[in-house]
């Protein structure tokens, strides 16, 4: 089964249907010991970064996630979830986050329209198992103001809106989508196929 | 680079999709559902669900079709038609619609806009502004077109913008169900004035009139409903049309 981390935020819906058409059993949930029951851990998110860190602090949901991190189970953060796997947001001041990834969540800058919003294309940097379904630049769906300025290392995709995104962050069994693989069409849904096969 | 959007609108009643000419000579499209999957598969890179049913009884046949979209089309989706408060928009978004587009009511209250953006995010909020040219203004009109406000549309947009609003979509009723063109002048006027993405609605007749509105117009999306709908216009030729004449298109799914 896996846990799609219900903590008041974001359309977790979306989610949850994306994963039935796939085959895949899914619980959206907050108690603790489904997580920790789980297969697999998806932590969605739509909203403002202080507000969602709150609520994971308030519900008791950051040990348990963290452990079950660090157990190896596979986890993957879209959008504000992949957000909140880093150090610090400079969302609306200063909020610290999980602190897996080391970096930070900024805003965009110059010329560009904010939200960064639509389809936009992904440059595939580095070989792996999360992108065996999909073309090297394949369109994904993005809705996002702020983004992670975090290690090249961490680095599977990233996207251009003037500055290089990071699309798809890597670290072991924690990946990070900026984009929402739950409305990018086949090719969203290649991507969580990917996720759904890490569970061992 | 990000692309352009292609965005097929929907109007529902009594759960079916139907397309008039303001309101009249109303005609039977098809089902919602299956035409939204038919949609998605020509590559249709977001879709418009506009409930225009007015009694109780339709609004939860409405929310049903969002429901059933939902479960089956994994592109984006914004629902509009009849939005009065935050329930309105919890109950969409609930139903798996990714944004709510607000119209006449965000005049009559602009609270309900900073409320709404708040709550859900700005990305959430779509303000669909209808626009007339009157004299030598534009001005915001309501209720289906029929009052005019006399609020400058510009001034409306920046307000808009400003208490959270993520995206416009811009219609013009000079144009609005006459397939000669988007209303290039009122959109591009928007677009140097705003900073989030504008959708340009009514006018479209053909292929042209798609690359005029993002190449000269610089709308970041166009809505479409006729053309699509009774096969005018195939979505992959346009596609295709748009592509070879240098706009950026998602053209692999």
């Amino acid at each position: 089964m896996i846990a799609i981390i219900d903590y008041g935020v974001g359309n977790l819906e979306s989610v949850y249907k994306a994963l039935e058409s796939l085959g895949f059993e899914s619980k959206i949930t907050r108690n603790i010991d489904d997580i920790n029951k789980s297969d697999a851990i998806i932590l969605p998110g739509v909203g403002a970064f202080k507000d969602a860190i709150e609520n994971l602090r308030n519900m008791n949901l950051v040990n348990p996630l963290m452990k079950n991190i660090k157990k190896g189970k596979p986890l993957l953060g879209i959008c504000l979830g992949m957000q909140l796997l880093y150090e610090e947001s400079l969302e609306d001041g200063k909020w610290k986050g999980l602190g897996f990834f080391k970096g930070s969540v900024v805003k965009f800058k110059g010329d560009v329209k904010i939200p960064h919003m639509g389809w936009n294309n992904l440059n595939v940097l580095k070989k792996d198992n999360i992108t065996k379904y999909i073309n090297e630049n394949d369109y994904v769906y993005f809705v996002h103001s702020y983004y992670a300025k975090g290690e090249y290392n961490d680095l599977i995709a990233t996207t251009d809106y003037k500055v290089d995104v990071p699309a798809i962050v890597r670290k072991g069994n924690v990946i990070g989508m900026q984009f929402h693989p739950e409305k990018s069409g086949k090719v969203g849904l290649s991507l969580l196929k990917a996720f759904g096969e890490m569970i061992k | 680079m990000i692309t352009k959007r292609i965005i097929p609108c929907l109007d529902v009643r009594n759960g079916r999709v139907v397309k008039g000419t303001k309101f009249k000579d109303i005609k039977d499209v098809g089902d919602p559902v299956e035409l939204a999957k038919y949609y998605n598969d020509q590559g249709a890179d977001e879709l418009v669900f506009y409930d225009i049913t007015a009694s109780y009884e339709d609004r939860d046949i409405f929310l049903d079709v969002v429901k059933d979209t939902a479960k089956e089309v994994f592109i984006p989706f914004s629902v509009g038609g009849g939005i009065k408060s935050i329930e309105d928009f919890t109950k969409i978004l609930r139903a798996g619609a990714d944004k709510v587009s607000i119209n006449s009511q965000a005049v009559k209250n602009p609270d309900l806009i900073k409320k709404a953006a708040s709550k859900f995010g700005s990305q959430c909020v779509v303000l669909s502004i209808d626009a007339k040219k009157v004299k030598d203004s534009y001005n915001v009109f309501i209720n289906g077109g029929r009052k005019d406000t006399g609020l400058d549309v510009f001034k409306w947009a920046k307000k808009g913008v400003n208490l959270g609003a993520g995206e416009i979509v811009i219609n013009s009723i000079n144009t609005d169900g006459v397939k000669k063109g988007y209303d290039s002048d009122l959109i591009n006027k928007l677009s140097n004035i705003v900073n989030v993405p504008i959708i340009a609605s009514g006018g479209a007749g053909e292929a042209k009139d798609f690359l005029d509105v993002f190449k000269n117009a610089k709308a970041d999306a166009a809505l479409a409903a006729s053309v699509f709908h009774f096969k005018e216009i195939k979505i992959p030729d346009l596609k295709k049309y748009l592509n070879d004449n240098g706009i950026n298109m998602r053209r692999n799914d």
